[in-house]
């Protein structure tokens, strides 16, 4: 009896250890589930979307629909991008060497749904592009 | 151990054998000759769904956008009093067609996407107006889908009317398969027929049923993007877009099954299977199937003696390959394809026009004419 209750004790000392630490970096560790939750959102709206076009790994097609995965533009350009799903995007870019002209219409996406399908195509296939995207970024940038 | 090892991947092996089984009969071949010319009739269009020509020569475009345009002797002009337009994935402004007696009472058809009704997103709408000056009149509603959805799939929309009048339209199943398309009670992944003000005509297929939509002419379809009425037989064609191949050209039959999402030749955008089931007894088959799919929108026959050597021919635009498909087909069996303006970009709509010359929406290209080479 007495060894089970030190063991309850035990128990007790080494929850309020892994509490303690984990209060300790709870503001990473919020970030991270708050950037894995909306990349979780954003493979719905990527699935609903974007995936008939870019494909389900974003490797898209040839000189027809530029990748997503392991993509120059996607990662050097936040703005354009978030810009491109907000307004649509024409004209012609340039994607991992290869040129792409073609129109990519506004898709009617809201501003929480943008920021959700940018964080998952930024950090899907391989892909670590940058901070979390929020929405207050995506309602910022106009036409 | 390791014959259960061997015995996983066999089985492995045949699901993705078992998934890629179904081939088109036919291929699409590259021409052997080009005969022909082509020429952009209407320029700097983006996504331009639908189009008619007015009988004094104009063309009336829409954009998926939101935008319906008249345009004549090189002009464009905006048409307002379009009703609010839900911009949502595939959805938009879509059809647009003219009463076969449009001359004496001016009424257009138009299909859009529409947030009205119950339930957030929207649904496929159908209206009717007329156009007077730079300005759609007399606009009436004639059918909303309700059971709204965010969802951004399978509005269908393309119109058509038959000999006698009745006007036939068609909805996706707005990316619900597994509820729409085989449940007459709901909207969706259905195919409309009603008269040309909007009433329910009395023979239509499912009166009687309990709750049904009775506007419901046949079910069971994904997502029909052509619909053209068969200049010898009447009958209405479709062509239907399948998941990742299973696209399929079907001869519409009053109050007929057309099996989705119970049967199909595609599988799932992942590779899995959702069906085994190709063909079921009460289901109807498919005149053609495409595997791998081309992603058909737009559909006409040729029946001008404008191109004697397609005459008769089906045309299917291609959003996916990028090229207009000529469908040879005699006795209901296609026994050639070819392709047609490849590279030009994607067609969304081919249609006659009533000077007998074959033109087609490509997205943001425009409106393309083909020109027969006539020094044979």
């Amino acid at each position: 009896m007495k060894l089970f209750s030190f063991i309850i004790l035990l128990i007790a000392i080494n929850l309020t250890l892994i509490c303690n630490y984990s209060n300790n970096s709870s503001y990473e560790t919020t970030q991270n589930k708050v950037l894995k939750e909306s990349i979780k959102r954003g493979n719905a709206v990527y699935s609903d979307f974007c995936i008939n076009c870019h494909l389900p790994n974003g490797e898209g097609v040839q000189n027809i629909y530029p990748p997503l995965a392991n993509s120059d533009y996607l990662r050097a350009n936040r703005r354009k991008s978030i810009k491109g799903l907000k307004y649509g995007l024409k004209g012609e870019i340039t994607v991992n060497g290869l040129q792409y002209n073609k129109y990519m219409p506004p898709m009617g996406l809201s501003a929480n749904e943008i920021s959700d399908v940018m964080n998952y195509t930024n950090h899907s296939w391989g892909n670590k592009y940058g901070k979390i995207v929020t929405t207050e970024e995506v309602t910022k940038i106009t036409r | 151990m390791k014959n259960s090892k061997l015995l996983f991947i066999i089985s492995i092996i045949s699901i993705v054998a078992c998934a890629q089984k179904h081939k088109s009969i036919v291929i699409a071949e590259d021409p052997t000759t080009i005969d022909y010319t082509t020429e952009v009739v209407v320029p700097k269009l983006d996504i331009p769904w639908g189009f008619v020509f007015l009988p004094d020569g104009a063309l009336l475009i829409t954009e998926k956008a939101g935008k319906l345009i008249h345009f004549k002797d090189g002009v464009k002009t905006n048409i307002d009093g379009l009703p609010e337009v839900y911009l949502r994935g595939q959805g938009g402004l879509m059809d647009i067609e003219l009463h076969p007696n449009y001359i004496e009472n001016g009424w257009l058809y138009l299909t859009h996407s529409s947030a009205d009704g119950e339930g957030e997103g929207g649904n496929t709408a159908l209206i009717r107006a007329q156009l007077s000056g730079s300005k759609l009149t007399s606009v009436e509603r004639l059918y909303k889908a309700e059971q709204n959805t965010k969802r951004g799939q399978h509005f269908g929309s393309r119109i058509e009317f038959d000999a006698d009048g009745y006007l036939y339209f068609s909805i996706g199943d707005r990316g619900n398969r597994d509820v729409n398309p085989q449940n007459l009670t709901r909207d969706c992944g259905k195919i409309y027929r009603i008269n040309a003000d909007g009433s329910i005509p009395n023979d239509n297929p499912f009166l009687e049923f309990p709750d049904a939509k009775t506007a419901i002419y046949s079910y069971g379809h994904r997502n029909p993007q052509g619909m053209v009425r068969h200049p010898d037989t009447g009958q209405i064609w479709v062509h239907e877009h399948g998941p990742r191949g299973g696209d399929e050209i079907n001869r519409i039959k009053k109050g007929g099954n057309f099996g989705w999402p119970l049967i199909s030749y595609g599988i799932n955008y992942s590779g899995t299977s959702f069906t085994k089931d190709t063909n079921l007894p009460g289901m109807e088959q498919p005149l053609f199937y495409w595997v791998p799919s081309i992603a058909p929108s737009g559909m006409a026959f040729i029946t001008s003696d404008m191109y004697p050597d397609w005459k008769n021919n089906l045309l299917v635009g291609s959003l996916k390959f990028e090229y207009i498909e000529r469908l040879v087909i005699k006795n209901n069996t296609v026994i050639k394809r070819e392709k047609l303006l490849e590279g030009m970009g994607r067609v969304r709509n081919v249609r006659q026009g009533p000077d007998g010359y074959i033109y087609t929406a490509i997205e943001s290209v425009g409106i393309v004419k083909i020109i027969p080479n006539n020094n044979k």
